[in-house]
């Protein structure tokens, strides 16, 4: 229980020291700052790149929603249990808002999905301090055009693992 | 390039004049709605020598740039001219700007002595045969001459409106370049019509939605330098930034002045919910206002400091609401179809601009206080983020069009809805905010 304590905190360090890096291309197709984490293969079920490609890093949303849908909450319990699996691991978790809406509003609509998305994996047992969020609002879409099958794509909480204590 | 601001010192001078009874002056009455623009005559500027004598013409199209760009006043075109303006101080003959139909006319002279600039001006109505006021002079070095020809507009304008003008201004604004997806923002600003970019900071983290105090010596924004969006204040002059410390691992957003320019009303997000605080800049202490599980974002003071429009989805769908400065009930004043947001309240106190989103488009509109008499001013696939010229007569916003190629664009409106027009800047631009008239 003490080492798990430690574990935590030096991930929490390296949050912090991710925060700083603003890096568009972080690893995931997340949007923000990432710390220098190595993907690993996709064969390792152990891998930030397995959590990402296999379990599935990030859920969608209905317009100007955020409840999680029967589909999102499954993916979501994989990641709950991929997160329990490997404690080592932090996540950032980062609300998105199609172009829909004014900047304002989409800030804090992203905020509510990353919340929900959080939330949920707290609820499956995911410690909360290895959770952080930030939204983007419609800053970052993944999709460009504006129609809605690329809206549905940029309606998402994506949880990019952002630390490992083991390297 | 601040420098230049700073060390410009404009002195202003009255020119002795003989007075005129002044008898049914030309007036345009901008509450009556223009439709056709009043013509006018802006006879190139009289060079006292050579060294004074680009910066005439080039003062004299800056004049008339200012005052058609309004959309209010149409100029004359020289070819047309009978007289020649040759020298300031010789009589002006009337019946030649009659015959063009000129209604108003401004006459000007230039003087450059070394680094330092001095323009004279008049401005006449044609028909009356008359002076409208006194003539005025501004001089300040060279490099100032295009804020000394805004502040002949805002003279002229003025004078033939009765109201107070815009040109001597500066537009903070969001640069963007790059495609969608991975877009570069970075800080500018820029005067009103668009010269003298000057940018603030690099692209390195998203920044969005600058505000001027009421001053326009500082810019609120808010930036992506930490990871999290965070509120930071920047010294202009100084190109200075510091963060406002709010609470820890927390989002912020969405900052705006009180008229004293002593607080801040912005965002804050907990737990994924947004809602509206206040900070007091001297001592960096924040209070909560508003308290509910509903989106509350993009608040907006009324000039006298006494209230605060803001967006709430409260209701189900984001509407407008206005409730007292330091948190309390708030009275929803939207009801139309559609959702609206970023509401702002005008300089003149008597109308909240807003974006309103209904039916697939985005529009810029305006409405009384109490939510009566909406208009909106423009339609298109994605308008937001209005922003007041210091008159109360212009909104300012930002057009995104749409599709894989969708570029943000700055554009200007009158509160009319007529004279939609864009404003040029070197690359895209969004989020802009409309300073104060400079001293």
């Amino acid at each position: 229980m003490n080492l798990l304590g430690k574990v935590i905190a030096l991930g929490a360090l390296s949050v912090i020291a991710a925060c700083t890096n603003n890096d568009p291309s972080a690893l995931g197709g997340g949007a923000g700052g990432n710390g220098a984490i190595s993907p690993g293969s996709p064969s390792d079920p152990r891998s930030p790149a397995y959590f990402q490609q296999t379990v599935g890093d990030r859920v969608l949303f209905a317009v100007d929603q955020s409840t999680l849908s029967p589909q999102a909450q499954t993916v979501l319990e994989g990641q709950a249990s991929w997160l329990l699996a490997n404690p080592d691991f932090v996540a950032k978790i980062e609300g998105h808002a199609d172009e829909q809406g004014t900047r304002e509003y989409n800030l804090a609509l992203g905020a509510r999905r990353a919340n929900a998305a959080r939330e949920y994996l707290i609820s499956r047992g995911v410690a909360g301090n290895r959770l952080t969020t930030v939204s983007f609002g419609k800053e970052r879409p993944i999709e460009i055009c504006s129609t809605e099958e690329c809206y549905s794509k940029n309606r998402r909480a994506v949880t990019v693992l952002t630390g490992s204590t083991l390297g | 390039m601040m420098r230049l601001l700073t060390s410009l010192l404009l002195g202003l001078t009255l020119l002795t004049a003989p007075v005129y009874a002044q008898n049914g002056p030309l007036r345009l009455d901008l509450d009556i709605g223009v439709i056709e623009p009043l013509p006018f005559a802006a006879p190139n500027f009289v060079p006292d020598g050579p060294a004074a004598a680009q910066y005439a013409q080039d003062i004299s199209r800056v004049v008339a740039a200012d005052l058609t760009g309004t959309g209010l006043f149409r100029e004359i075109s020289s070819d047309a001219f009978i007289s020649r303006v040759s020298s300031f101080e010789a009589p002006v003959q009337f019946a030649d700007w009659k015959a063009i139909n000129a209604q108003a006319l401004v006459t000007g002279a230039v003087n450059v002595s070394g680094n330092r600039l001095t323009v004279r001006f008049r401005v006449w109505d044609v028909f009356a045969g008359q002076e409208l006021g006194n003539g005025l002079q501004f001089s300040g070095t060279t490099e100032g001459w295009r804020r000394m020809a805004h502040k002949v507009s805002d003279q002229v304008y003025s004078r033939l409106t009765g109201e107070g003008g815009y040109f001597d201004s500066r537009v903070a604004f969001v640069s963007e370049s790059g495609p969608k997806n991975q877009r570069l923002k970075r800080l500018a600003i820029m005067d009103y019509d668009g010269a003298n970019v000057q940018y603030l900071t690099d692209s390195a983290a998203i920044v969005l939605a600058p505000r001027f105090s009421p001053t326009g010596d500082r810019l609120l924004y808010t930036s992506y330098e930490t990871g999290q969006p965070r509120i930071y204040v920047l010294d202009v002059d100084r190109v200075k930034q510091s963060e406002l410390k709010t609470q820890d691992g927390t989002m912020s957003f969405s900052p705006r002045f009180s008229p004293d320019g002593r607080s801040i009303v912005y965002s804050l997000i907990q737990g994924g919910n947004t809602d509206l605080w206040k900070m007091d800049l001297a001592s960096g202490q924040s209070v909560r206002l508003t308290n509910t599980p509903a989106i509350e974002t993009a608040p907006s003071y009324s000039p006298d400091g006494a209230q605060i429009v803001f967006e709430s989805d409260r209701s189900g769908t984001p509407q407008l609401y206005i409730m007292p400065a330091n948190g309390g009930e708030a009275t929803r004043i939207s009801f139309g179809q559609g959702r609206y947001g970023t509401p702002v309240w005008s300089p003149r106190g008597d109308l909240v601009a807003f974006t309103k989103q209904n039916k697939g488009r985005f529009h810029i509109g305006v409405m009384r206080v109490d939510g009566s008499e909406e208009r909106l001013l423009t339609s298109s696939f994605l308008d937001e983020g209005p922003t007041w010229s210091p008159n109360g007569r212009v909104i300012m916003f930002t057009r995104e069009t749409q599709g894989a190629s969708g570029r943000s664009t700055l554009y200007s409106v009158d509160i009319s809805g007529r004279n939609l027009r864009p404003v040029r800047t070197p690359d895209g631009g969004s989020d802009p905010s409309w300073g104060p008239l400079q001293n």
